[in-house]
Protein backbone atom coordinates (compact mmCIF):
# COMPACT_ATOMS: atom_id res chain seq x y z
CA UNK A 1 0.00 0.00 0.00
CA UNK A 2 2.29 2.99 -1.06
CA UNK A 3 0.06 5.40 -2.48
CA UNK A 4 2.64 7.73 -2.81
CA UNK A 5 4.88 5.46 -5.39
CA UNK A 6 1.94 5.36 -7.10
CA UNK A 7 1.40 8.89 -7.74
CA UNK A 8 4.91 9.52 -8.24
CA UNK A 9 5.66 6.80 -10.82
CA UNK A 10 2.50 8.56 -12.30
CA UNK A 11 4.05 12.52 -12.38
CA UNK A 12 7.35 10.73 -13.58
CA UNK A 13 5.26 9.07 -16.84
CA UNK A 14 3.19 12.17 -16.78
CA UNK A 15 5.95 14.68 -17.39
CA UNK A 16 8.31 12.00 -19.63
CA UNK A 17 4.93 12.11 -22.14
CA UNK A 18 5.33 15.69 -22.21
CA UNK A 19 8.76 15.69 -22.80
CA UNK A 20 9.38 14.03 -25.56
CA UNK A 21 9.38 10.57 -27.06
CA UNK A 22 12.03 9.16 -24.77
CA UNK A 23 9.77 6.99 -22.66
CA UNK A 24 12.56 6.07 -20.07
CA UNK A 25 14.06 9.70 -18.51
CA UNK A 26 15.23 9.71 -14.92
CA UNK A 27 12.97 11.48 -12.73
CA UNK A 28 13.35 14.88 -11.58
CA UNK A 29 13.58 18.71 -12.49
CA UNK A 30 15.60 17.95 -15.31
CA UNK A 31 12.46 16.90 -17.49
CA UNK A 32 11.35 20.44 -17.77
CA UNK A 33 14.71 22.04 -19.26
CA UNK A 34 14.71 18.50 -21.40
CA UNK A 35 11.21 19.62 -22.52
CA UNK A 36 11.86 22.96 -23.32
CA UNK A 37 15.20 21.53 -25.02
CA UNK A 38 13.47 19.51 -27.72
CA UNK A 39 10.91 22.21 -28.43
CA UNK A 40 13.99 24.42 -29.27
CA UNK A 41 15.88 21.35 -31.19
CA UNK A 42 12.44 20.73 -33.11
CA UNK A 43 12.56 24.31 -33.97
CA UNK A 44 16.34 24.55 -35.01
CA UNK A 45 15.54 21.73 -37.63
CA UNK A 46 12.50 23.47 -38.74
CA UNK A 47 15.27 26.02 -39.64
CA UNK A 48 17.35 24.46 -41.15
CA UNK A 49 14.93 22.44 -43.24
CA UNK A 50 13.59 26.00 -44.26
CA UNK A 51 16.87 27.64 -45.01
CA UNK A 52 18.04 24.49 -47.48
CA UNK A 53 15.20 24.46 -49.53
CA UNK A 54 15.69 28.27 -49.93
CA UNK A 55 19.48 27.75 -50.45
CA UNK A 56 20.44 23.62 -51.73
CA UNK A 57 18.18 24.74 -55.23
CA UNK A 58 20.22 26.96 -56.35
CA UNK A 59 23.11 26.34 -55.84
CA UNK A 60 23.15 22.66 -57.09
CA UNK A 61 21.25 24.43 -60.11
CA UNK A 62 17.95 23.12 -59.86
CA UNK A 63 15.11 24.68 -61.79
CA UNK A 64 11.68 26.23 -60.09
CA UNK A 65 9.74 24.48 -62.44
CA UNK A 66 10.88 20.67 -60.74
CA UNK A 67 11.73 22.44 -57.29
CA UNK A 68 11.06 25.93 -56.54
CA UNK A 69 12.83 27.52 -53.23
CA UNK A 70 10.43 28.33 -49.85
CA UNK A 71 10.66 31.86 -50.66
CA UNK A 72 9.10 31.44 -54.29
CA UNK A 73 6.27 29.00 -52.48
CA UNK A 74 6.14 31.68 -50.13
CA UNK A 75 5.33 34.22 -52.34
CA UNK A 76 2.82 31.72 -54.63
CA UNK A 77 0.57 31.27 -51.52
CA UNK A 78 0.17 35.15 -51.35
CA UNK A 79 -1.05 35.21 -54.94
CA UNK A 80 -3.36 31.85 -54.85
CA UNK A 81 -4.94 34.29 -51.92
CA UNK A 82 -5.52 36.52 -54.18
CA UNK A 83 -6.40 35.19 -57.10
CA UNK A 84 -6.95 31.60 -56.67
CA UNK A 85 -9.92 32.00 -54.17
CA UNK A 86 -7.14 29.48 -52.16
CA UNK A 87 -9.44 30.05 -48.64
CA UNK A 88 -12.69 29.38 -50.64
CA UNK A 89 -11.03 25.90 -52.04
CA UNK A 90 -9.55 25.56 -48.86
CA UNK A 91 -13.30 26.03 -46.64
CA UNK A 92 -14.90 23.49 -49.37
CA UNK A 93 -12.28 20.63 -48.60
CA UNK A 94 -12.15 21.58 -44.56
CA UNK A 95 -16.04 21.09 -45.15
CA UNK A 96 -15.69 17.95 -46.69
CA UNK A 97 -12.85 16.32 -44.08
CA UNK A 98 -15.16 17.58 -41.18
CA UNK A 99 -18.28 15.68 -42.60
CA UNK A 100 -16.95 12.93 -43.99
CA UNK A 101 -14.89 12.24 -40.35
CA UNK A 102 -18.02 12.99 -38.82
CA UNK A 103 -20.09 10.63 -41.06
CA UNK A 104 -18.01 7.98 -41.17
CA UNK A 105 -17.06 7.63 -37.37
CA UNK A 106 -20.02 7.94 -36.38
CA UNK A 107 -21.61 5.13 -38.49
CA UNK A 108 -17.99 2.95 -37.92
CA UNK A 109 -18.82 3.04 -33.93
CA UNK A 110 -22.49 2.49 -34.38
CA UNK A 111 -22.10 -0.44 -36.68
CA UNK A 112 -19.46 -1.52 -34.62
CA UNK A 113 -21.68 -1.49 -31.72
CA UNK A 114 -24.18 -3.08 -33.36
CA UNK A 115 -22.32 -6.05 -34.61
CA UNK A 116 -20.24 -6.13 -31.08
CA UNK A 117 -23.95 -7.01 -29.67
CA UNK A 118 -25.00 -9.31 -32.24
CA UNK A 119 -21.45 -12.04 -33.07
CA UNK A 120 -24.04 -14.13 -34.93
CA UNK A 121 -24.21 -11.44 -37.31
CA UNK A 122 -20.83 -10.24 -37.12
CA UNK A 123 -19.48 -13.86 -38.23
CA UNK A 124 -22.60 -13.87 -41.47
CA UNK A 125 -21.11 -10.49 -42.78
CA UNK A 126 -17.48 -11.13 -41.79
CA UNK A 127 -15.93 -12.02 -45.23
CA UNK A 128 -17.52 -9.04 -46.55
CA UNK A 129 -16.64 -6.68 -44.02
CA UNK A 130 -13.07 -8.22 -44.64
CA UNK A 131 -13.48 -7.57 -48.68
CA UNK A 132 -14.51 -4.39 -48.11
CA UNK A 133 -12.13 -3.54 -45.74
CA UNK A 134 -8.81 -4.70 -48.40
CA UNK A 135 -10.63 -2.80 -51.22
CA UNK A 136 -8.72 0.15 -51.99
CA UNK A 137 -11.62 2.90 -50.84
CA UNK A 138 -9.94 5.65 -52.91
CA UNK A 139 -10.89 3.53 -56.39
CA UNK A 140 -14.40 4.10 -55.67
CA UNK A 141 -14.04 7.81 -56.32
CA UNK A 142 -14.20 7.87 -60.37
CA UNK A 143 -17.58 5.58 -59.30
CA UNK A 144 -18.96 7.89 -56.73
CA UNK A 145 -18.17 10.85 -59.15
CA UNK A 146 -20.45 9.73 -62.11
CA UNK A 147 -22.96 8.98 -59.22
CA UNK A 148 -23.15 12.06 -57.46
CA UNK A 149 -21.30 14.15 -60.29
CA UNK A 150 -19.47 17.37 -59.80
CA UNK A 151 -20.31 18.40 -56.22
CA UNK A 152 -19.39 17.88 -52.70
CA UNK A 153 -21.02 14.55 -52.48
CA UNK A 154 -18.69 12.41 -53.83
CA UNK A 155 -15.74 13.64 -51.87
CA UNK A 156 -17.65 13.46 -48.88
CA UNK A 157 -18.50 9.99 -49.36
CA UNK A 158 -14.79 8.68 -50.24
CA UNK A 159 -14.04 10.03 -46.72
CA UNK A 160 -16.80 8.65 -45.06
CA UNK A 161 -15.90 4.89 -46.56
CA UNK A 162 -12.17 5.91 -45.77
CA UNK A 163 -13.34 6.49 -42.29
CA UNK A 164 -15.20 4.04 -41.59
CA UNK A 165 -13.31 0.56 -41.49
CA UNK A 166 -10.40 1.71 -39.29
CA UNK A 167 -13.03 2.82 -36.37
CA UNK A 168 -15.89 0.25 -37.13
CA UNK A 169 -12.78 -2.71 -37.03
CA UNK A 170 -11.16 -0.75 -33.40
CA UNK A 171 -14.82 -0.39 -32.03
CA UNK A 172 -16.09 -4.33 -32.69
CA UNK A 173 -12.41 -5.46 -31.19
CA UNK A 174 -12.69 -3.73 -28.52
CA UNK A 175 -16.51 -4.84 -27.47
CA UNK A 176 -14.89 -8.40 -28.02
CA UNK A 177 -12.51 -8.28 -25.91
CA UNK A 178 -13.97 -6.64 -22.67
CA UNK A 179 -13.31 -8.92 -20.31
CA UNK A 180 -16.04 -10.72 -19.26
CA UNK A 181 -15.46 -11.32 -15.47
CA UNK A 182 -16.53 -7.30 -15.53
CA UNK A 183 -19.53 -8.20 -17.67
CA UNK A 184 -20.25 -11.54 -14.78
CA UNK A 185 -20.04 -8.78 -12.14
CA UNK A 186 -22.73 -6.27 -13.66
CA UNK A 187 -24.76 -9.60 -14.18
CA UNK A 188 -24.13 -10.60 -10.22
CA UNK A 189 -25.49 -7.27 -9.70
CA UNK A 190 -28.51 -8.41 -12.16
CA UNK A 191 -27.86 -6.00 -14.61
CA UNK A 192 -29.73 -5.35 -17.77
CA UNK A 193 -27.94 -5.94 -21.17
CA UNK A 194 -28.74 -2.01 -21.39
CA UNK A 195 -26.70 -1.25 -18.40
CA UNK A 196 -24.22 -4.05 -19.51
CA UNK A 197 -23.58 -1.77 -22.43
CA UNK A 198 -23.57 1.54 -21.23
CA UNK A 199 -21.59 1.03 -17.58
CA UNK A 200 -19.02 -1.80 -18.74
CA UNK A 201 -19.20 -2.16 -22.88
CA UNK A 202 -19.35 1.55 -24.12
CA UNK A 203 -16.29 2.74 -21.49
CA UNK A 204 -14.61 0.18 -22.20
CA UNK A 205 -14.42 0.81 -26.17
CA UNK A 206 -13.87 4.37 -25.91
CA UNK A 207 -9.49 4.17 -25.40
CA UNK A 208 -9.52 2.25 -29.09
CA UNK A 209 -12.64 4.43 -30.40
CA UNK A 210 -10.10 7.25 -30.04
CA UNK A 211 -7.11 5.29 -31.21
CA UNK A 212 -9.44 4.43 -34.44
CA UNK A 213 -10.91 8.95 -34.30
CA UNK A 214 -6.87 9.49 -34.99
CA UNK A 215 -6.51 7.98 -37.93
CA UNK A 216 -9.84 7.74 -39.47
CA UNK A 217 -8.84 12.31 -38.91
CA UNK A 218 -6.03 11.60 -41.73
CA UNK A 219 -7.27 9.26 -43.35
CA UNK A 220 -10.48 11.46 -44.52
CA UNK A 221 -8.20 14.37 -45.72
CA UNK A 222 -7.09 11.47 -48.48
CA UNK A 223 -10.27 10.42 -49.41
CA UNK A 224 -11.79 14.33 -49.91
CA UNK A 225 -8.84 15.16 -51.95
CA UNK A 226 -8.81 11.80 -53.84
CA UNK A 227 -12.38 12.39 -54.15
CA UNK A 228 -11.51 16.06 -55.71
CA UNK A 229 -8.73 14.64 -57.95
CA UNK A 230 -10.68 12.60 -59.67
CA UNK A 231 -13.56 15.34 -60.62
CA UNK A 232 -15.06 18.80 -59.96
CA UNK A 233 -14.11 22.28 -59.97
CA UNK A 234 -13.76 23.22 -55.99
CA UNK A 235 -11.53 22.18 -53.10
CA UNK A 236 -7.69 22.08 -52.85
CA UNK A 237 -7.59 18.91 -55.23
CA UNK A 238 -8.98 20.50 -57.86
CA UNK A 239 -5.98 23.28 -57.29
CA UNK A 240 -3.79 20.33 -56.99
CA UNK A 241 -4.99 19.43 -60.91
CA UNK A 242 -4.78 22.81 -61.86
CA UNK A 243 -1.42 23.35 -60.73
CA UNK A 244 -0.25 20.56 -62.35
CA UNK A 245 -2.23 21.63 -65.65
CA UNK A 246 -0.25 25.11 -65.55
CA UNK A 247 3.02 23.30 -64.42
CA UNK A 248 2.88 25.92 -61.89
CA UNK A 249 5.29 23.60 -59.19
CA UNK A 250 5.09 26.40 -56.55
CA UNK A 251 1.03 25.97 -56.49
CA UNK A 252 1.30 22.78 -56.29
CA UNK A 253 3.30 22.83 -53.16
CA UNK A 254 1.21 25.74 -51.31
CA UNK A 255 -1.91 22.99 -51.89
CA UNK A 256 -0.19 20.04 -50.29
CA UNK A 257 1.18 22.09 -47.36
CA UNK A 258 -2.39 23.36 -46.84
CA UNK A 259 -3.55 19.98 -46.69
CA UNK A 260 -0.91 18.70 -44.41
CA UNK A 261 -2.30 22.12 -42.18
CA UNK A 262 -5.96 20.70 -42.45
CA UNK A 263 -5.09 17.18 -41.35
CA UNK A 264 -2.82 18.62 -39.01
CA UNK A 265 -6.18 20.89 -37.48
CA UNK A 266 -8.21 17.89 -37.59
CA UNK A 267 -5.70 15.54 -35.38
CA UNK A 268 -5.18 18.12 -33.04
CA UNK A 269 -9.15 18.05 -32.46
CA UNK A 270 -9.23 14.06 -32.12
CA UNK A 271 -6.28 14.64 -29.90
CA UNK A 272 -7.99 17.38 -27.31
CA UNK A 273 -10.99 15.44 -27.33
CA UNK A 274 -9.38 12.35 -26.13
CA UNK A 275 -7.54 14.24 -23.62
CA UNK A 276 -11.38 15.56 -22.37
CA UNK A 277 -12.62 11.92 -22.48
CA UNK A 278 -10.13 9.63 -21.47
CA UNK A 279 -8.92 11.91 -18.44
CA UNK A 280 -8.82 9.00 -16.25
CA UNK A 281 -5.96 7.34 -17.87
CA UNK A 282 -2.71 7.63 -16.57
CA UNK A 283 -1.04 10.38 -18.81
CA UNK A 284 2.01 7.49 -20.07
CA UNK A 285 -0.61 6.36 -22.42
CA UNK A 286 -1.30 9.24 -23.94
CA UNK A 287 0.34 9.18 -27.56
CA UNK A 288 0.79 12.86 -27.27
CA UNK A 289 2.73 12.35 -31.17
CA UNK B 1 -33.33 -23.82 17.10
CA UNK B 2 -30.82 -24.51 14.13
CA UNK B 3 -29.45 -21.22 12.65
CA UNK B 4 -30.81 -20.28 9.65
CA UNK B 5 -29.21 -21.52 6.36
CA UNK B 6 -28.47 -19.52 3.75
CA UNK B 7 -27.22 -20.73 0.71
CA UNK B 8 -27.06 -24.50 0.46
CA UNK B 9 -26.09 -26.68 -2.75
CA UNK B 10 -28.26 -29.39 -2.86
CA UNK B 11 -26.78 -32.58 -5.02
CA UNK B 12 -24.97 -30.03 -7.62
CA UNK B 13 -23.55 -30.96 -10.74
CA UNK B 14 -21.95 -29.19 -13.56
CA UNK B 15 -21.45 -30.61 -16.65
CA UNK B 16 -19.45 -28.42 -20.06
CA UNK B 17 -19.03 -28.95 -23.27
CA UNK B 18 -15.04 -28.70 -23.68
CA UNK B 19 -14.83 -26.69 -26.68
CA UNK B 20 -10.86 -28.41 -27.42
CA UNK B 21 -12.34 -32.11 -27.00
CA UNK B 22 -15.37 -31.41 -29.36
CA UNK B 23 -19.05 -32.17 -28.01
CA UNK B 24 -17.13 -34.37 -25.31
CA UNK B 25 -18.74 -33.29 -22.31
CA UNK B 26 -16.24 -32.34 -19.16
CA UNK B 27 -17.94 -32.88 -15.43
CA UNK B 28 -16.24 -29.77 -13.29
CA UNK B 29 -18.52 -30.35 -9.85
CA UNK B 30 -20.25 -33.77 -9.27
CA UNK B 31 -22.76 -34.35 -6.42
CA UNK B 32 -21.73 -31.47 -4.26
CA UNK B 33 -23.56 -30.88 -1.11
CA UNK B 34 -22.91 -27.71 1.25
CA UNK B 35 -25.24 -25.83 3.86
CA UNK B 36 -23.47 -22.66 4.88
CA UNK B 37 -25.11 -21.19 7.88
CA UNK B 38 -25.77 -17.63 8.81
CA UNK B 39 -23.21 -16.08 10.12
CA UNK B 40 -20.89 -18.69 9.33
CA UNK B 41 -17.93 -18.87 7.03
CA UNK B 42 -16.32 -21.32 5.01
CA UNK B 43 -13.72 -22.65 2.95
CA UNK B 44 -12.99 -24.41 0.48
CA UNK B 45 -9.67 -25.56 -0.76
CA UNK B 46 -8.85 -28.27 -3.67
CA UNK B 47 -6.36 -28.73 -6.67
CA UNK B 48 -6.82 -26.35 -9.00
CA UNK B 49 -9.27 -27.22 -11.80
CA UNK B 50 -11.64 -29.31 -9.46
CA UNK B 51 -14.90 -26.72 -10.19
CA UNK B 52 -13.96 -24.73 -6.95
CA UNK B 53 -15.05 -21.55 -9.34
CA UNK B 54 -17.66 -22.96 -11.39
CA UNK B 55 -19.17 -23.59 -7.96
CA UNK B 56 -19.59 -19.94 -6.65
CA UNK B 57 -20.92 -18.99 -10.03
CA UNK B 58 -23.76 -20.98 -9.79
CA UNK B 59 -24.02 -19.83 -6.36
CA UNK B 60 -23.74 -16.37 -7.58
CA UNK B 61 -26.50 -17.56 -10.63
CA UNK B 62 -23.98 -16.74 -13.51
CA UNK B 63 -25.07 -20.32 -14.79
CA UNK B 64 -26.96 -22.95 -13.64
CA UNK B 65 -26.74 -26.72 -12.21
CA UNK B 66 -26.80 -29.77 -15.09
CA UNK B 67 -28.67 -31.17 -11.97
CA UNK B 68 -29.05 -30.56 -8.31
CA UNK B 69 -30.60 -27.35 -6.80
CA UNK B 70 -28.93 -24.16 -5.55
CA UNK B 71 -30.43 -22.72 -2.44
CA UNK B 72 -29.89 -18.79 -1.14
CA UNK B 73 -31.76 -17.79 1.59
CA UNK B 74 -34.58 -20.41 1.03
CA UNK B 75 -35.12 -19.20 -2.37
CA UNK B 76 -34.13 -21.73 -5.33
CA UNK B 77 -31.29 -19.16 -7.67
CA UNK B 78 -32.53 -19.02 -11.09
CA UNK B 79 -30.22 -16.09 -12.22
CA UNK B 80 -28.46 -13.72 -10.46
CA UNK B 81 -29.91 -12.27 -7.41
CA UNK B 82 -29.47 -9.73 -4.74
CA UNK B 83 -29.07 -11.59 -1.66
CA UNK B 84 -25.49 -12.88 -3.24
CA UNK B 85 -22.47 -10.29 -4.04
CA UNK B 86 -19.14 -11.88 -5.34
CA UNK B 87 -15.66 -10.93 -5.23
CA UNK B 88 -12.88 -12.55 -7.11
CA UNK B 89 -9.09 -12.36 -7.37
CA UNK B 90 -9.40 -9.31 -10.05
CA UNK B 91 -10.47 -6.32 -8.54
CA UNK B 92 -12.49 -5.48 -11.74
CA UNK B 93 -12.68 -1.86 -10.78
CA UNK B 94 -13.48 0.54 -13.63
CA UNK B 95 -10.54 2.11 -14.55
CA UNK B 96 -13.21 5.08 -15.88
CA UNK B 97 -14.95 5.68 -12.47
CA UNK B 98 -13.43 6.99 -9.48
CA UNK B 99 -13.38 4.85 -6.58
CA UNK B 100 -16.45 5.80 -5.09
CA UNK B 101 -18.41 6.12 -8.36
CA UNK B 102 -16.74 2.64 -8.42
CA UNK B 103 -18.22 1.01 -5.17
CA UNK B 104 -21.67 2.86 -5.73
CA UNK B 105 -21.48 0.45 -9.15
CA UNK B 106 -23.71 -2.78 -7.81
CA UNK B 107 -26.26 0.57 -6.07
CA UNK B 108 -26.34 2.24 -9.62
CA UNK B 109 -27.05 -0.75 -11.40
CA UNK B 110 -29.93 -1.71 -8.71
CA UNK B 111 -31.44 2.10 -9.24
CA UNK B 112 -30.97 3.17 -5.94
CA UNK B 113 -30.89 6.85 -5.69
CA UNK B 114 -27.60 9.00 -6.28
CA UNK B 115 -27.37 10.58 -2.55
CA UNK B 116 -28.29 7.45 -0.98
CA UNK B 117 -25.58 5.56 -3.06
CA UNK B 118 -23.57 8.69 -1.73
CA UNK B 119 -24.43 7.80 1.12
CA UNK B 120 -23.52 4.09 1.67
CA UNK B 121 -20.39 4.13 -0.90
CA UNK B 122 -18.93 6.89 1.54
CA UNK B 123 -19.33 4.61 5.10
CA UNK B 124 -18.23 1.93 3.16
CA UNK B 125 -14.90 3.31 2.13
CA UNK B 126 -14.10 4.45 5.28
CA UNK B 127 -14.83 1.58 7.13
CA UNK B 128 -12.46 -0.24 4.53
CA UNK B 129 -9.89 2.52 5.30
CA UNK B 130 -9.87 3.77 2.10
CA UNK B 131 -11.09 7.48 3.04
CA UNK B 132 -8.85 10.08 1.44
CA UNK B 133 -9.27 8.19 -2.07
CA UNK B 134 -13.00 8.21 -3.01
CA UNK B 135 -12.04 10.77 -5.70
CA UNK B 136 -8.94 8.76 -6.88
CA UNK B 137 -9.17 6.68 -10.06
CA UNK B 138 -8.33 2.67 -9.94
CA UNK B 139 -4.50 3.37 -11.11
CA UNK B 140 -3.82 5.61 -9.05
CA UNK B 141 -4.18 2.95 -6.02
CA UNK B 142 -2.11 0.18 -4.96
CA UNK B 143 -3.17 -3.65 -5.48
CA UNK B 144 -3.95 -3.62 -1.74
CA UNK B 145 -6.24 -0.66 -1.94
CA UNK B 146 -7.44 -1.95 -4.81
CA UNK B 147 -8.81 -4.80 -3.27
CA UNK B 148 -10.11 -3.01 -0.39
CA UNK B 149 -12.14 -0.83 -2.84
CA UNK B 150 -13.52 -4.57 -4.76
CA UNK B 151 -14.31 -5.35 -0.99
CA UNK B 152 -16.36 -1.81 -0.25
CA UNK B 153 -18.31 -2.47 -3.79
CA UNK B 154 -19.30 -6.44 -2.47
CA UNK B 155 -20.70 -4.98 0.76
CA UNK B 156 -22.46 -1.74 -0.92
CA UNK B 157 -25.14 -3.61 -1.61
CA UNK B 158 -25.88 -5.34 1.42
CA UNK B 159 -25.42 -8.93 0.38
CA UNK B 160 -26.29 -11.89 2.89
CA UNK B 161 -24.02 -13.90 1.67
CA UNK B 162 -20.71 -13.06 0.36
CA UNK B 163 -18.69 -15.75 -2.44
CA UNK B 164 -14.82 -15.02 -2.44
CA UNK B 165 -12.51 -16.44 -5.28
CA UNK B 166 -8.74 -16.27 -4.00
CA UNK B 167 -9.55 -12.61 -3.47
CA UNK B 168 -6.30 -11.89 -1.70
CA UNK B 169 -4.06 -14.29 -3.83
CA UNK B 170 -2.48 -11.50 -5.66
CA UNK B 171 -1.33 -9.51 -2.79
CA UNK B 172 1.81 -9.35 -1.44
CA UNK B 173 2.30 -11.49 2.10
CA UNK B 174 2.01 -8.76 4.46
CA UNK B 175 -0.77 -6.70 2.90
CA UNK B 176 -2.44 -10.18 2.38
CA UNK B 177 -2.57 -10.83 5.88
CA UNK B 178 -3.98 -6.88 6.36
CA UNK B 179 -7.11 -7.32 4.37
CA UNK B 180 -7.64 -11.03 5.97
CA UNK B 181 -7.90 -8.99 9.09
CA UNK B 182 -9.72 -6.05 7.81
CA UNK B 183 -12.29 -8.90 5.79
CA UNK B 184 -12.47 -11.33 9.25
CA UNK B 185 -13.64 -8.27 11.57
CA UNK B 186 -16.31 -6.77 8.90
CA UNK B 187 -17.37 -10.25 8.51
CA UNK B 188 -17.70 -10.83 12.41
CA UNK B 189 -19.43 -7.28 13.06
CA UNK B 190 -21.99 -7.33 10.23
CA UNK B 191 -22.66 -10.89 10.85
CA UNK B 192 -22.28 -11.71 7.12
CA UNK B 193 -22.11 -15.26 5.97
CA UNK B 194 -19.49 -16.25 3.46
CA UNK B 195 -17.72 -19.17 0.96
CA UNK B 196 -14.34 -18.53 0.47
CA UNK B 197 -12.12 -20.38 -2.14
CA UNK B 198 -8.77 -20.22 -1.79
CA UNK B 199 -5.75 -22.18 -2.42
CA UNK B 200 -4.05 -20.79 1.02
CA UNK B 201 -3.88 -23.23 3.60
CA UNK B 202 -3.39 -21.18 6.35
CA UNK B 203 -5.68 -18.43 4.87
CA UNK B 204 -8.34 -21.31 4.82
CA UNK B 205 -7.96 -22.25 8.73
CA UNK B 206 -7.67 -18.54 9.83
CA UNK B 207 -9.85 -16.99 8.12
CA UNK B 208 -13.12 -19.78 8.78
CA UNK B 209 -15.20 -22.15 10.96
CA UNK B 210 -15.43 -24.80 8.65
CA UNK B 211 -13.20 -25.99 5.85
CA UNK B 212 -14.25 -28.20 2.47
CA UNK B 213 -11.73 -30.45 0.54
CA UNK B 214 -12.34 -30.83 -3.33
CA UNK B 215 -11.29 -33.46 -4.86
CA UNK B 216 -9.01 -33.07 -8.16
CA UNK B 217 -11.95 -32.69 -11.76
CA UNK B 218 -14.89 -34.31 -11.37
CA UNK B 219 -14.81 -32.05 -7.75
CA UNK B 220 -16.31 -33.44 -5.32
CA UNK B 221 -16.18 -33.10 -1.44
CA UNK B 222 -13.95 -35.16 -0.10
CA UNK B 223 -13.64 -34.05 3.51
CA UNK B 224 -15.28 -31.69 5.71
CA UNK B 225 -12.93 -30.25 9.24
CA UNK B 226 -14.40 -28.04 11.78
CA UNK B 227 -12.33 -25.45 12.38
CA UNK B 228 -12.02 -25.30 16.39
CA UNK B 229 -10.52 -22.77 17.38
CA UNK B 230 -10.56 -19.02 19.15
CA UNK B 231 -10.44 -15.54 17.02
CA UNK B 232 -12.44 -15.87 13.69
CA UNK B 233 -12.79 -12.52 13.93
CA UNK B 234 -8.84 -11.77 14.23
CA UNK B 235 -6.91 -13.73 11.92
CA UNK B 236 -3.62 -12.92 12.49
CA UNK B 237 -4.04 -13.69 16.40
CA UNK B 238 -5.63 -17.35 15.33
CA UNK B 239 -2.64 -17.52 13.42
CA UNK B 240 -0.34 -17.94 15.99
CA UNK B 241 -2.41 -21.29 17.57
CA UNK B 242 -0.41 -23.74 18.23
CA UNK B 243 -2.89 -26.03 16.39
CA UNK B 244 -2.74 -23.98 13.13
CA UNK B 245 0.45 -25.99 12.09
CA UNK B 246 -1.25 -29.85 12.93
CA UNK B 247 -4.15 -28.22 10.78
CA UNK B 248 -1.93 -27.35 7.39
CA UNK B 249 -0.31 -30.47 7.47
CA UNK B 250 -3.47 -32.27 7.83
CA UNK B 251 -4.88 -30.59 4.65
CA UNK B 252 -1.58 -30.56 3.03
CA UNK B 253 -1.70 -34.83 3.19
CA UNK B 254 -5.46 -34.63 2.31
CA UNK B 255 -4.37 -32.45 -1.06
CA UNK B 256 -1.53 -35.02 -1.68
CA UNK B 257 0.87 -31.70 -1.50
CA UNK B 258 4.62 -33.20 -1.57
CA UNK B 259 4.01 -36.02 -3.42
CA UNK B 260 4.30 -35.24 -7.14
CA UNK B 261 5.49 -38.82 -8.04
CA UNK B 262 2.92 -40.19 -6.81
CA UNK B 263 0.05 -37.65 -8.24
CA UNK B 264 1.32 -37.76 -11.70
CA UNK B 265 1.13 -41.52 -11.84
CA UNK B 266 -2.27 -41.67 -11.50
Amino acid sequence: MAPGRGLAARAAAGAGATGGTAAARPAGPRIGLAGGGAVAASVAVLLVFLAAWEWLPRFFDVPAYILPPASRVWSEFWRMLAAERLLHHSGITALEVVAGFAIGSLLGALIGFVLGAAPRAELVLSPYILALQIAPKVAFAPLFVMWLGYTVYPKILVAVLIVFFPIMVNVLTAIRTVDPDLVNLARSFSATRWQIFRMIEYPATLPPLFSGLRIGATLAVIGVVVGELVGGNSGLGYLLVFGEGQGNTAMVFVTIIVLTLIGIVAYGAVVLAERRVLHYLPRAQHRTV
Amino acid sequence: MEPRIRIEFRRVCKRFVARERGTEEVTAVEDVSVAVRDGEVVSIIGPSGCGKSTLLNMGAGLYLPSAGEVYVDGERVAGPNPHVAFMLQKDLLLPWRTIRENVELGLEIRRVRAAERRERAMALIERCHLAGFERHYPHQLSGGMRQRAALARTLAVAPTVLLMDEPFSALDAQTKMILQQDLARTLAEEGKTALFITHDLVESIVLSDRILVMSPRPGRIVEEIPVDMPGRDAPIRRRLDARVGPLAAHLMEQLHIGEPVAAEAH
